[in-house]
């Protein structure tokens, strides 16, 4: 994006000419001149198609079918392209194909500005992007996608004949839509192991010696792998550049809260330091934890002891709830010290981690608990781990019988294990919510094992306060069993951001 | 037992004398160098030692072998661990401003430890290990290393094993160091096909077809299977293990559970119960879709390497280093020789106390002379340094280190091939 004088001298460029093809790699930044108002909307309407790639990617299988429809339906409500054929009659209403993907064009880059701040900030947005390219290069015919490759210049060996009758029953056997004709068929590509690292990953492709043999059909995860590269070489050349874009007074506040809307609350504002004893814990964990934190608290009091995993989702959420660093050490030393640690192995091998996690070690990051997203994806619980989502990583007929001690009924149990069937771990979760709270339709869309607490918190607080009002999500949240709140402070916080943000605040609540 | 002598109390005694006399320093520089192919690759290696009372220093660097001797001298760790190369020396990160000090590369590494097969052994638990389990770490190399290379085209391997419970695989081509974290996780992946945790009953699943990698991990698996699950382990044999076994069986229409369970009441010897169940299985994928791998799911639960992928995934991640002592074993991480591998022993690994025990035998004549020998051919040299040498010649570190040698030579062909064309390309300009 450029914002100096280089402007004028490329303002010849005809749309036509710069948005000929459906699908881009965004090597070129948009240089023509555009309003605040058209800035602004651009970058809140591509937000929002990413967030629901997000939320997409955890309800459904991706590139399913229903995913891909979904997010057909959702592209094309918020108008970016939706179909790779360029048509130029100007359809009834809304704007043409042309328009859109100018409107696509000009939005990465101002995304690309919000999100090229952090690492965290970096990845979510390369992934969502790479998620939205790998369903719109899919989406092209044949012939486009062959074109696509031509015109940016992405050439890949390919094996001969020869060479592919030999691995015939090889190539065969890795990957699942191969069949023996299929193979003579089709080009076989063959390039390093690392640029293929998804097909890799999920032992979709044959290996043999550090390089991977892709079938034609396959060819989107290269092309994906190239445009995850070039974003993120772009990106961090983007942060660079940074404090010039950030010496405008009007886009700064803007890029800042974009690039804040895409966790929504991060629940680690500790508002709630010291409103829970140690002594509530037990019974908290009965009443008020998710699942996952209540299997974890319990096989903590089992066996005394938690491999990292399990300390760093669980710490970080009593954390989020309100437990002090001093609370924290002496929950964590009491139990330990239990089982086979002694309070001077604790003191050396484990309270480091404690105090690291409140930001007071190392490099001093104030570490956020985890979303019910990282809970799932990432960090996979093994053998002697209890940390993990339950509805994600039990097995079914466990989770079944924990349900039952737990006192679900059976026809809670079995909406919930429909829904686990079904991938919606999320919504299993807020089916137990329902159940275990004996109310009947939750009002809340649950992504976050500290807002399920607050919710917990508010459900046995007292009716009045489970009808949410509009409170905005950047507000803490408190919790009943606390005194006096100190909301006033957070509410001012706030005020000043509050106009321009109405509108995403509302969008990500629902979400 | 050369272990059941060693006591933790006396490491403060012996080790100085281990850093002093044996420890290889001179390979230990060789291969973590890498023959200079990149400048400050050795200086920018993050070390961390434990030290007395678990003490922990982190972001140790040094500049040169002799500063690492005479540190690892002064300080004496109880054990030393191995961290990535970074982008600044490790003992200045403070004074970098914060973010631009960053892992770069390290070997791509692999851990293994015997406490992640705890469902699925009998005969011991936890740290413990006895020969009858150690057979899962043998199957974990022969599919590891068979995978890596052949599958990812890596060479040079070095397998140690850690002192106590496991074994460690350091991959050292100029490649996998320099892989991304991202294509860390999916190596690991890859070769990871047992997935799950307690709560997880059935840990591998198989789809049709089935991938080449996990046919040529079968094929080892079905080696050992009979000796080492059958009869060593005897998971057909006690009614409880039996119960896991089937537990791992389709339970559906066919009733295939009940239906072995009835005939194993007849049939008591593990390698019929064996044949029955294999035979169901057959029978199974001329009718089914589903489920119809299930014997060979059983095998891979029971046999299968099962990797600690945290600690391959990061550039960052440390690993106990070779020839560091296990404390609470005394036994020395020793590379694993593959030529051996099947006879490895791991008690049989020298601990601490008896090579230094064995540093203080007198020398035998033979010995003697061909100390003399060197000592007259080798006049002119340090003669501390060919002390040395000779030190640790005398013990049963002996075998280990010449097998380093021999792994350091096979790497040395490939960074010469590197250091001829660096100074190829300076002809041409």
């Amino acid at each position: 994006m450029q914002f100096s004088s280089r402007r004028k001298k490329f303002t010849t460029n005809s749309q036509a000419e710069l948005y000929g093809e459906p699908l881009q790699f965004y090597g070129q930044p948009p240089l023509e001149n555009i309003s605040l108002t058209e800035f602004e909307t651009f970058a809140v309407e591509r937000l929002k198609l990413l967030k629901t790639i997000e939320n997409l990617g955890v309800s459904y299988v991706k590139m399913s079918e229903s995913y891909t429809k979904k997010l057909g339906t959702e592209s094309k409500a918020l108008n970016f392209l939706y179909r790779p054929e360029a048509d130029d009659r100007k359809p009834q209403n809304g704007p043409t194909e042309q328009e859109k993907r100018r409107k696509d064009h000009i939005s990465h880059f101002i995304l690309r500005l919000a999100y090229c701040q952090t690492e965290d900030l970096r990845r979510w947005f390369i992934q969502q992007e790479v998620d939205l390219f790998r369903y719109r290069f899919n989406d092209l015919h044949p012939k486009q996608k062959l074109e696509f490759l031509h015109r940016n210049n992405l050439q890949y060996d390919r094996i001969t004949v020869e060479e592919k009758k030999a691995l015939n029953d090889k190539l065969v056997n890795s990957s699942y839509a191969l069949s023996g004709i299929t193979v003579v068929e089709q080009d076989v590509y063959k390039v390093p192991f690392q640029d293929a690292l998804d097909l890799v990953r999920t032992r979709k492709v044959y290996l043999k010696a550090g390089y991977v043999y892709i079938p034609h059909q396959d060819i989107v995860t290269i092309v994906i792998n190239d445009f995850r590269t070039r974003l993120s070489k772009a990106l961090a050349l983007t942060a660079r550049s940074l404090p010039a874009v950030h010496s405008d007074e009007r886009l700064q506040p803007l890029l800042n809260h974009l690039s804040h809307a895409y966790v929504g609350q991060d629940y680690s504002i500790q508002k709630n330091v010291g409103k829970i004893s140690l002594e509530q814990i037990d019974s908290l964990s009965g009443k008020s934890f998710p699942l996952c934190m209540r299997q974890i608290h319990q096989s903590l009091r089992e066996n005394h002891h938690l491999r990292h995993g399990g300390r760093m989702q669980y710490g970080l959420f009593l954390k989020g709830i309100g437990l002090s660093l001093e609370q924290a050490l002496q929950f964590w030393r009491s139990e330990f010290i239990k089982g086979k640690v002694d309070a001077d192995k604790f003191d050396k091998a484990y309270a480091y981690s404690v105090r690291h996690m409140f930001g007071k070690e190392g490099k001093r990051t104030d570490y956020t608990p985890y979303s019910c997203m990282k809970v799932i994806l990432s960090n996979a619980p093994s053998q002697g781990d209890h940390h993990g989502c339950p509805f994600r990583h039990s097995d079914p007929e466990l989770l079944k019988q924990k349900l039952q001690v737990y006192k679900v009924s059976p026809s809670g149990i079995s909406q919930i294990l429909e829904l686990v069937k079904g991938m919606h771990y999320q919504l299993a979760c807020q089916k137990y919510f329902e159940q275990t709270h004996n109310v009947e339709d939750a009002s809340f869309s649950l992504n976050h094992p500290n807002q399920y607490f607050i919710e917990s918190q508010k459900a046995l607080g007292g009716g009045k306060e489970i009808k949410r009002e509009t409170e905005a999500p950047q507000k803490p949240q408190e919790i009943p069993t606390g005194g006096p709140s100190a909301a006033p402070e957070a509410a001012a916080n706030t005020q000043d951001e509050a106009e321009m943000t109405e509108d995403l605040d509302s969008f990500f609540q629902d979400a | 037992m050369p272990s059941s002598d060693y006591d933790s109390a006396c490491l403060p005694d012996i080790l100085p004398l281990y850093y002093r006399r044996l420890f290889p320093f001179s390979q230990y520089y060789r291969w973590l160098n890498y023959g200079g192919v990149q400048k400050n690759y050795f200086q920018n290696r993050e070390f961390s030692f434990t030290l007395k009372d678990d003490i922990y220093v982190r972001y140790q660097s040094f500049t040169t072998q002799n500063e690492l001797e005479k540190e690892m001298q002064k300080m004496n760790p109880y054990k030393i661990d191995i961290g990535a190369i970074y982008s600044h020396r490790p003992n200045q990160h403070n004074t970098v401003k914060s973010g631009t000090f960053q892992a770069l590369e390290k070997e791509l590494v692999f851990d293994i430890d015997m406490t992640d097969y705890d469902d699925v052994r009998s005969c011991c638990s936890a740290a413990d290990i006895c020969p009858k389990c150690w057979t899962l770490m043998t199957i974990a190399i022969h599919i590891l290393d068979r995978a890596l290379r052949d599958d990812f085209g890596f060479q040079h391997l070095l397998w140690v094993y850690s002192g106590r419970r496991g074994v460690h695989c350091w991959v050292c081509d100029e490649a996998a160091r320099k892989l991304s974290v991202a294509a860390r996780s999916a190596v690991a992946e890859y070769l990871s096909l047992v997935k799950g945790s307690d709560e997880t009953v059935k840990k591998v699943v198989l789809t049709d077809p089935i991938h080449p990698f996990i046919r040529e991990s079968l094929v080892v698996v079905e080696r050992y299977f009979p000796r080492y699950a059958l009869q060593d382990q005897d998971v057909l044999g006690r009614k409880e293990s039996v119960d896991k076994v089937l537990a791992l069986t389709p339970d559906d229409i066919l009733f295939t559970t009940c239906k072995l369970q009835q005939e194993f009441q007849n049939e008591k010897k593990p390698e019929i119960r064996w044949k029955l169940l294999k035979d169901e299985a057959k029978r199974k994928q001329g009718t089914s879709k589903k489920n119809q791998h299930f014997e060979k799911e059983i095998m891979l639960q029971y046999c299968y390497p099962r990797l600690d992928v945290n600690v391959s995934k990061g550039v960052n991640h440390l690993l106990k280093s070779p020839f560091s002592v296990h404390p609470k074993t005394g036994r020395i991480s020793v590379p694993i020789d593959l030529k051996e591998l099947e006879t490895f022993d791991p008690f049989a690994v020298p601990t601490i106390s008896l090579i230094c025990e064995e540093l203080d035998r007198p020398r035998t004549v033979e010995e003697d002379e061909k100390s003399k020998e060197t000592k007259d051919k080798e006049n002119e040299k340090d003669t501390a340094e060919s002390r040395k040498i000779r030190d640790y010649k005398r013990t049963s570190l002996a075998k280990y280190v010449k097998y380093f040698d021999q792994f350091l030579d096979g790497m040395a062909r490939s960074w010469k091939g590197e250091l001829l064309k660096k100074s190829d390309l300076q002809k041409d300009f």
